[in-house]
Formats: structure tokens, C-alpha cells, sequence
């Protein structure tokens, strides 16, 4: 299908939508009606057709909104980019990866014409089309990683394998959920992960670094993860928490379901062929609450979720001041029938919300 | 969920004797397609269809990784092993096909050094060859000191030493030459690491004074496939699968539970990687650990690696 790209923004004017495709296509992150934290890795070899899952580096109506808004806060701070010195090589699988799977699948919107290391891109949707020589950073107007990533939708945090653990070395990290890079980068799998609670008692770290040590070059993975976010800001960023925290205290009854979203990150883990590298793209995809309750399985299902959900989560995650509105908007959506197992929208099978 | 290695199909493009013991193979996609690129050190386990035996031998690539068109291993012949080596030396020939298991690295570079020593005995020189090719292309201080029984033996030596003459030395055995491996590690600038390849005793000895020298062990790596070992015949009854098989006195247990159908994960088959460690459910007898994965308190029953290790006794259940 052709993509129809959205003029829209993640900030100020807020004029982000999710089309009817995109609602039904969100990938709404709960299997069952109650949630816990687990490795929860599954193989990432595609899904079903027009499936967030479906490709390798999924392209939406967002792509050129969202490379749009990247772009913006590069400008205002370039420390969103980074890549340790041997991080170089890395760069440079995550360019091939990245431009080898999007002119497969997307055929009608990128191009690769290699011929040895002379390497032509087009992209389409952004209208770019660069020759460069591949392995040489003075060919390219910026570094391999940040070339692509600044083509490529949702965040790369670039991990070095060494003494049997991960390395935060390298990243281009613009819309994330309260974590920062900078802070961030040179720190191992166990460092980075400091913050998170109640995990690492359940040894759920120890357990997904043990999986993610053996990812292998053919056998990418993924996970999904979630939060919640005040307004459709793509840059949730402990730098700009000034900005748009205090966006939590306007949530009101009246506006709670236009202005709260579900946050859903896609999670995908690959080997770097020729550095030995891990790369971990984080796709954030954002859907208001009011679009998400159109689907009669996931309106029930959030509101249970939301409302068991441990207060340590809801702390960390960053809602539990608003979870009472929250709550009573999403209550008027769970009429107490079962819900079906697993994750898809099921609207034909699912019956309707019952009044 | 295992994360193994998927498969390349390929043909034997090139069989290229290089001395008494070794051989090179080389190989292409049997599709005509690139071949996916690799990091130096990283092995391929080689799938040979012996009859009814299958047979899965990792070897060490040693082609350049930035070269889609072909890999290359050097395999040397083993007349003792169980006979992996000898079926590519005397069976395989230029434009057979075989299955090459997708590239897994456990042997990198630490790509945060600032120089790479590189120690290799005999046939363990060739994870190095694909590391010096990676490191000419990217740029990176490396030196090679390379042990060997003659000149004969030498696998890839003149090669290397042609292309590196400061930074590649050879040592042989037959004319009372030896690494001068207190010097060597006593030397360095810091932030080099040290990797070594060879035979289990040049291996000890690397690490062994790489420790006392006060080497921090985060810049010191080894590799070394075990080959498994033969052993007498015992059964295992596989709680999972509701099997009980006989391991052969020339198999694994890992092959066995393969020939018997039985989906076992694997990446290295050789003691190292731990992809197919396996928990011990019920066990009356004594294992014979030869991995170099399991902790100490895991090889007191609770868990076996079947790439390399047997048992012997009247009863063992195991999680698979």
C-alpha cells in the first residue's frame, strides 16, 4: 500500500493523529488483562501483514512528522547523538542493516544501488539521494549512525558486547521515555538499568542479558514496552522535563482522553555483522486514549491493567498522580465481560462495549 | 525460544592442500548470493551428511570479513578425533554442496583497545587471519606472535609475514624457538589486550602468566573448541520429549538427542558458548564435565553441557 504521510507535530500545536489504519495496526502491548514485568523476547521474523511487525524497520503515516521533530531537537542539543570512538565500525553495520532492509521492504519509497563501496540511497518520502563510499565517514555529511538514524523512526541505542555484558557506546536517542544518553553512555546493561524497580529482584535482568549476549546476526529479537505520556511529545526526555512535566498537571476529566496516551515502544534487537555489536532500535508509537477505546477488547483490558497495576509501577512509570482520572475515564469502557487471550483488536469477534 | 544460527547453503569453490596436516576450503552461496558479512574471530559449524552420520564441526572463518563472495576455514586433520576433519580432507571436493551454520562470534576483538597482541599456536591462527584483515580496514595496532612445530607447518605464515613484516613473528618448534611470553606481556602500553588460540597447554600458559603479571582479565581472551571426547555408551531418558535415548561411544549427547529428533539449541559445540546447557533432573551415577561453562556448584548434578560432557551410571533424566 502507499503510505499517506501526516502533516502534523509532537509539540506546541500538538496536531498529531492516529488515522483509522493506525489505530488498528497500534501495537497495544498487553497479552492478558493483568501486567508484570517479564523478558518477554520473542523473535522478531515478521508478522502479520500490515502488522507493526511485519517488517524489519516498520514506516507509518508519522515518518516524515516524526524525522521532522528529530531534527528539532538536534538542533537545540546535539548530545542526543553519540558514538564512543570504536563505536565507528557499529555505525556503519546499522547504515547496512538499516538501508538493506528498508529498499527490500519498502521498495516504492527507498532505493540501494551498490557497486563495491560506492553505495547510492535514495530516499523518497524525505527526498534525499546521496552517493558515498561505504566505510568512509568523509563521504557522508555525518557519521554512519547518525545518517541513517536521522532517517529512520524511533530511537537506536548501540550496545558494545564485551566481558560478557553490554555497553551503552553509542545512540541517537530523540523520543524516549524519561531516559537520557547522555547519562547514560558508556555505562553497562546493569548501570543503565539501576533505575527500574522491583526487576531486578525478580532476576529479570540477569536473565534477559544472558538471552541478549547470544542474539545471533540472523535471529533478531523484540519486546514490547509501555508507559503513559500527557500529549502526543515524542521528546520525553529527562533534559526537557521542565518542559513538559508540569504537561501532566493539566490532564482533567474533561480533556483526559484526547490528551492522555498510551505509549507503546517496539523493542527489536539485532547482532552487528561486522563489529560484534548489539543494536536495540526503540520505536515509540503514541495513540490517545479516546482512540484506543474504539477498539472494545483494549478499552476493557487497559482499564484493568491500569487500575491492578502496582503503585511502585505507576510511580516509575509516571501516572500514578493522574491514575484516578484516568481510571474514571476508562471505566466508562469496561463493561466487566471477558476479553479474548492475546493482543490483537479482534473487533469482529470482540462484542461490542454494552451500555 | 533458542537464539542458534540460522543456515547458508554453499558450494566447495576451492580445496587447497597446504601442507601434510591442512587444508583450505572455500566457499560460496549456492544461490549466487553475497554471503553475510562476519566479524574476525566469529566461527561457522559446518553440516556434513556422512552417510547416516550428521556431522557439525565449528572452524574458525579466516576469509576477509568485508568480502561477500566467499568464506574460507583451514581445517587440520585429526586422525584420533571422531572424524569430522578427515570427511572434508579425504570426502569433500571443489563443488559439493554443504550447510554452513550463519557466522557466531565468541572470540572478538575488543574493539575499545588500543593495541591487539595476538598469540596463536598451530592451527589457532586463524580467527587471527580474519581479525587482521578486519583490523586493516578499519584501522587498529596489532601484533602477531605465531608458534608453530616447522616451516612446513606454518599454516599462512610467509602470507602474513609478507604483508605485516613488523608486526607478524614466527616462532618453530623444530628449531628450539619459543614466544617470549614473560617479555612480551611484561611490554605492553596500556590498554592492550591479549587473545590466544592454540592447544589447551599454550592456552593455561598464556592466561596462567597473564595473571600472575597482573593482567586485568577483561583484556585477556581465549578461545578453544573442545572437540568432544568419546565415552562409553549411556542412556538418558529425556523428560520433555518423553524419549530415552543411547549415546554412542562416538557421539555426543548432544548429537544423539539430534539423531533422535530432539529440537537441542546449540551455537559453539564446544564447551564454551553455554547455548545447550541443560538441567539435570535425576542422575544416579557421575558426570564427565569437559565445558568450560558451568560453575563449580552446577556440575554437582544439576546441570550438564551435551556438546562435550557424558556420564556414566545406571540413571540420568535430564530437562530437555
Amino acid at each position: 500500500m502507499t503510505i499517506q504521510f501526516n502533516d502534523e507535530t509532537f509539540r506546541d500545536d500538538y496536531t498529531f493523529r492516529n488515522s483509522e489504519w493506525a489505530i488498528k495496526r497500534f501495537p497495544f502491548p498487553f497479552h492478558e488483562d493483568s501486567y508484570m514485568y517479564s523478558v518477554n523476547m520473542e523473535r522478531h521474523r515478521g508478522g502479520p501483514d500490515g502488522s507493526v511487525y511485519a517488517k524489519r524497520f516498520d514506516v507509518d503515516e508519522h515518518y516524515i512528522a516524526e524525522m521532522r521533530d528529530r531534527a528539532l531537537v538536534l538542533a537545540d542539543d546535539p548530545l542526543r547523538c553519540q558514538s564512543l570512538p570504536h563505536m565507528t565500525l557499529a555505525g556503519w553495520d546499522l547504515l547496512e542493516l538499516i538501508m538493506v532492509s528498508k529498499s527490500e521492504d519498502y521498495p516504492d519509497l527507498f532505493e540501494l544501488h551498490r557497486d563495491g563501496t560506492t553505495w547510492r540511497w535514495v530516499n523518497k518520502p524525505l527526498g534525499i539521494d546521496d552517493t558515498f563510499t561505504f566505510m568512509d565517514e568523509a563521504s557522508l555529511p555525518y557519521g554512519p549512525m547518525e545518517y541513517i538514524t536521522r532517517q529512520t523512526q524511533g530511537d537506536f541505542a548501540v550496545l558494545d558486547q564485551r566481558e560478557n555484558n553490554l555497553w551503552m557506546d553509542a545512540g541517537m536517542v530523540t523520543t524516549q521515555a524519561d531516559w537520557s544518553l547522555d547519562f547514560d553512555i558508556g555505562m553497562n546493561f546493569f548501570e543503565w538499568h539501576a533505575p527500574v524497580p522491583l526487576a531486578h529482584e525478580m532476576g529479570v535482568f540477569k536473565r534477559a542479558l544472558k538471552f541478549l549476549l547470544n542474539v545471533q546476526q540472523d535471529s533478531p529479537a523484540r519486546r514490547l514496552n509501555w508507559t503513559m505520556t500527557v500529549n502526543p511529545l515524542l521528546d520525553t526526555s529527562p533534559e526537557n522535563y521542565h518542559k513538559w512535566g508540569i504537561q501532566k498537571t493539566t490532564l482533567t476529566p474533561e480533556n483526559v482522553g484526547r490528551k492522555q496516551h498510551l505509549r507503546v515502544e517496539l523493542q527489536t534487537f539485532y547482532r552487528l555483522p561486522r563489529s560484534n555489536a548489539l543494536v536495540f532500535p526503540i520505536r515509540c508509537y503514541l495513540i490517545a486514549l479516546e482512540d484506543l477505546v474504539t477498539v472494545p477488547k483494549w478499552g476493557r483490558r487497559l482499564h484493568r491493567v491500569i487500575r491492578d497495576l502496582p503503585a511502585e509501577l505507576a510511580t516509575y512509570k509516571g501516572f500514578i498522580d493522574n491514575r484516578p482520572i484516568i481510571l474514571d475515564y476508562l471505566s466508562r469502557f469496561d463493561d466487566g465481560l471477558p476479553t479474548s487471550p492475546g493482543i490483537w483488536p479482534d473487533i469482529h469477534s470482540e462484542p461490542p462495549l454494552q451500555t | 525460544m533458542s537464539a542458534g544460527p540460522g543456515k547458508l547453503p554453499v558450494i566447495v569453490t576451492a580445496k587447497v592442500k597446504l601442507n601434510d596436516l591442512v587444508t583450505r576450503f572455500e566457499f560460496a552461496h549456492a544461490d549466487g548470493k553475497p554471503l553475510p558479512p562476519f566479524s574476525g574471530g566469529a566461527h561457522t559449524v559446518v553440516e556434513m551428511r556422512d552417510g547416516d552420520v550428521t556431522r557439525l564441526n565449528p572452524y574458525s572463518l579466516m576469509s576477509d570479513p568485508v568480502d561477500p563472495t566467499h568464506y574460507a576455514i583451514s581445517v587440520r586433520r585429526d586422525a584420533a578425533g571422531r572424524g569430522g576433519s578427515m570427511f572434508l580432507h579425504d570426502k569433500v571436493q571443489v563443488g559439493d554442496r554443504l550447510v554452513l551454520g550463519t557466522p557466531v562470534n565468541l572470540f572478538a576483538l575488543d574493539l575499545t583497545a588500543r593495541k591487539h597482541l595476538m598469540i596463536a599456536g598451530g592451527i589457532g591462527v586463524t580467527p587471527f587471519v580474519a581479525q587482521i584483515k578486519q583490523l586493516q580496514t578499519t584501522g587498529g595496532a596489532f601484533e602477531l606472535h605465531y608458534s608453530a612445530r616447522s616451516q612446513a607447518l606454518a599454516s599462512y605464515a610467509d602470507d602474513l609475514r609478507a604483508a605485516h613484516p613488523k608486526r607478524v613473528k614466527l616462532y618453530l618448534d623444530d628449531q628450539s624457538q619459543q614466544i617470549p611470553l614473560e617479555r612480551l606481556l611484561s611490554g605492553q602500553p596500556p590498554g592492550t589486550h591479549v587473545y590466544v588460540c592454540g592447544p589447551r597447554g599454550m592456552i593455561d600458559w598464556v592466561l596462567a602468566t597473564a595473571e600472575r603479571l597482573g593482567w586485568p582479565p577483561e583484556a585477556v581472551h581465549s578461545e578453544e573448541f573442545l572437540a568432544p571426547q568419546s565415552g562409553k555408551p549411556f542412556d538418558v531418558e529425556l523428560a520433555q520429549s518423553g524419549k530415552t535415548i543411547t549415546v554412542g561411544e562416538h557421539e555426543s549427547l548432544l548429537e544423539a538427542m539430534e539423531r533422535e529428533g530432539v529440537d537441542a539449541p546449540y551455537l559453539c559445540r564446544g564447551g564454551a558458548c553455554g547455548q545447550c546447557e541443560t538441567g539435570v533432573i535425576a542422575h544416579d551415577g557421575t558426570f564427565q564435565h569437559h565445558d568450560h561453562w558451568l560453575e563449580d556448584d552446577e556440575r554437582d548434578g544439576s546441570k550438564i553441557m551435551p556438546c562435550v560432557s557424558r556420564f556414566e551410571g545406571t540413571r540420568l533424566v535430564l530437562d530437555r
